[in-house]
């Protein structure tokens, strides 16, 4: 373990270095690509160098991709053969991410690691090749409610960066990394923010009375709610996909089974076969995710599954606030008390 | 890719037979360890994977019993004896033999609900599970819908049937009704030892289940089925989450009790 300080140069020389064992993957600006005219996305992506990392806001998109890419084909079909196809690139990779989603990593682990008693094969060996580098959140983002999730901090990383203008800080923990980075040595220890502008109140006990799963508060959301999905695709928690088989249409014997990012509240998220589903109204949904993120996910893990990135009201184009709604739970569960 | 749970066996079709006009059983080889009421996940590459109940079972074969409604299941109708199957299972908690040990067994399934019961059945009816006593309440819309129609005739000698269709029909002589009423007339006897099994569609269970609580069955003592959307079988997926219950791993069969709990 040690801590350095580094200029820009010292940094990306060391990258380059880098970059002939490992891939880099993290926030990335699109110019342009904004969903308003004249504004940028920042995404989360493979980058060609360390000058494409965008260190300074908050991405569009969580970093859950780098482990499971929201489409993956599992199997590749020649009539009756079914091949699981090689990994696209063998290298590992050095994912840039902030403290929220490395926590938001081990949600996803215990799904696709522990969930069922069987590892995910596809997402494992994925996540065997990954390596945290925690960049420094100087303050808090909009909509973020890191601290109300106690994923504010996190100490699983190989590398935390506080990024500056002209300098660096970076501590390493991951003893491999040291000899790619050199410069003036340090006692720089990351920094966690403490409070949000946002604030949440998760509810009081850990029981959800029968009447909250059929309460008005949840309807409000049938007509606010469009079922885009643009909350689950954009959660570094959300971890539902559907598989799917395709054939190629010039070559109907060979074909691939793949499977896909799905939501829960997304349309057909539970149809079967014969017509039948469940949660038609997009409150059920609502309800449906809200328990799942702050309720019932830590009745079966111990621990809320929700992160605060705050992701989900970023990109809602109806401007719901996931974090008014737990607040809200909060309070109508508080109210249900008061009456007993 | 070693111990890839996702990689499906190839497994032979040495029968497939019509049961209804839109149901049909398809028979494969394979020696599996299978408890009743466990389901595998069943595919065509290049077609597509969907969850489906053993309805029947053996040293050396697997039965599913399927209704051709959806893309992957009208094509499976198609096949023939001598194709591959690709299946991977069993999967989920079935039906465990030690809570019908010495007890008398209620059994109440509607429709295509018969198909997972069945092996249930089949054990019960073998003396294999050591139950006290068997009773079957099975409900089906018509009489052109009833499914293994030879074999509850089979049952009918042997334990005690009560095969009922929904609304008379033209030719008909058996029970008419929906099973929440045939529940209501039963008499028991020892509420104390009953264990009641109800499959079938959603507002069946709800209303079967609730006849038994009014004759004064404990929620314990009833054991459910439940059927959900999956897309991988082993608790990864979230299609059939209710509240912190994966169906895929933690059911589909529940005790009521849970089962009652759990709200879509």
């Amino acid at each position: 373990m040690k801590s350095l300080k580094l200029n820009r140069k010292e940094f990306t020389d060391a990258f380059a270095r880098l970059g002939e064992k490992y891939r880099l993957f993290g926030p990335k600006r699109l110019a342009g690509r904004g969903r308003f005219s004249d504004t940028d996305l920042i995404t989360c992506d493979f980058l060609n160098s360390i000058e494409e990392l965008e260190s300074e806001e908050k991405s569009y998109l969580s970093p859950k991709a780098v482990v499971f890419p929201p489409d993956e084909t599992t199997f590749v079909f020649n009539r009756d053969e079914f091949k699981e196809p090689e990994m696209e690139d063998e290298r590992e990779t050095i994912v840039f991410l902030r403290p929220c989603d490395i926590n938001g990593f081990a949600r996803l682990d215990r799904m696709f690691l522990e969930n069922g008693g069987q590892p995910d094969p596809y997402y494992k060996r994925r996540r065997d090749r990954i390596h945290f580098f925690m960049i420094e959140c100087r303050s808090s983002f909009e909509n973020c409610f890191c601290v109300a999730m106690n994923s504010n901090i996190a100490q699983n990383y190989a590398a935390a960066v506080r990024f500056g203008d002209n300098e660096l800080l970076l501590k390493i923990n991951d003893e491999s990394f040291g000899s790619y980075f050199s410069g003036e040595k340090t006692d720089f220890e990351p920094k966690f923010v403490s409070e949000d502008a946002v604030s949440v109140e998760l509810p009081p006990d850990q029981t959800m009375p029968a009447e909250i799963f059929s309460h008005a508060m949840w309807q409000e959301y049938d007509q606010r709610c469009i079922a885009c999905g643009r909350c689950n695709t954009s959660c570094v928690t959300c971890t539902c996909f559907s598989t799917i088989d395709i054939h190629y249409p010039d070559s109907r014997g060979c074909g691939e089974r793949r499977r896909v990012w799905d939501g829960c509240h997304l349309d057909g998220f539970t149809n079967m076969a014969g017509g039948h589903s469940f949660r038609k109204n997009k409150g059920e949904r609502m309800r449906f995710k809200t328990l799942h993120k702050i309720y019932d996910f830590r009745k079966r893990f111990g621990f809320d599954m929700c992160v605060g990135c705050g992701r989900c009201d970023d990109v809602c184009p109806e401007y719901i606030s996931f974090s008014s709604c737990i607040n809200r739970l909060t309070s109508t569960l508080k109210g249900m008390k008061n009456e007993e | 890719m070693k111990n890839n749970p996702y990689r499906p066996v190839a497994a032979r079709i040495s029968s497939i037979s019509m049961e209804t006009p839109i149901e049909f059983t398809i028979r494969v080889q394979g020696q599996f360890a299978i408890t009743p009421g466990q389901f595998f996940q069943v595919s065509l590459p290049r077609i597509g994977e969907a969850p489906i109940s053993v309805s029947s079972y053996g040293k050396d074969f697997v039965e599913f019993t399927i209704r051709a409604v959806g893309r992957l299941t009208n094509i499976l109708q198609e096949l023939k004896a001598g194709q591959n199957l690709f299946i991977r299972g069993p999967y989920g908690q079935g039906f465990a033999r030690e809570n019908f040990q010495d007890r008398d067994l209620l059994i109440v399934a509607g429709g295509s609900g018969l198909a997972p019961v069945r092996p249930l059945i089949q054990q019960a009816i073998n003396g294999k599970l050591d139950n006290r006593s068997l009773k079957l309440i099975v409900g089906f819309k018509n009489s052109a819908g009833i499914l293994f129609s030879s074999q509850i005739e089979e049952w009918q000698k042997m334990c005690d049937v009560c095969l009922t269709i929904d609304q008379p029909e033209s030719g008909w002589n058996g029970n008419t009704g929906l099973v929440t009423e045939h529940i209501r007339k039963l008499e028991i006897a020892d509420m104390k030892n009953l264990q009641a099994v109800v499959v079938g569609p959603g507002p069946m269970m709800k209303f079967s289940t609730a006849e038994l609580r009014l004759l004064g069955l404990p929620e314990q003592q009833i054991w459910v089925s439940f059927e959900r959307l999956m897309s991988c079988g082993i608790g990864k997926c979230g299609h059939c989450k209710i509240d912190s219950t994966y169906v895929c791993v933690d059911g589909p069969v529940f005790n009521f009790s849970q089962a009652a709990t759990l709200i879509d």
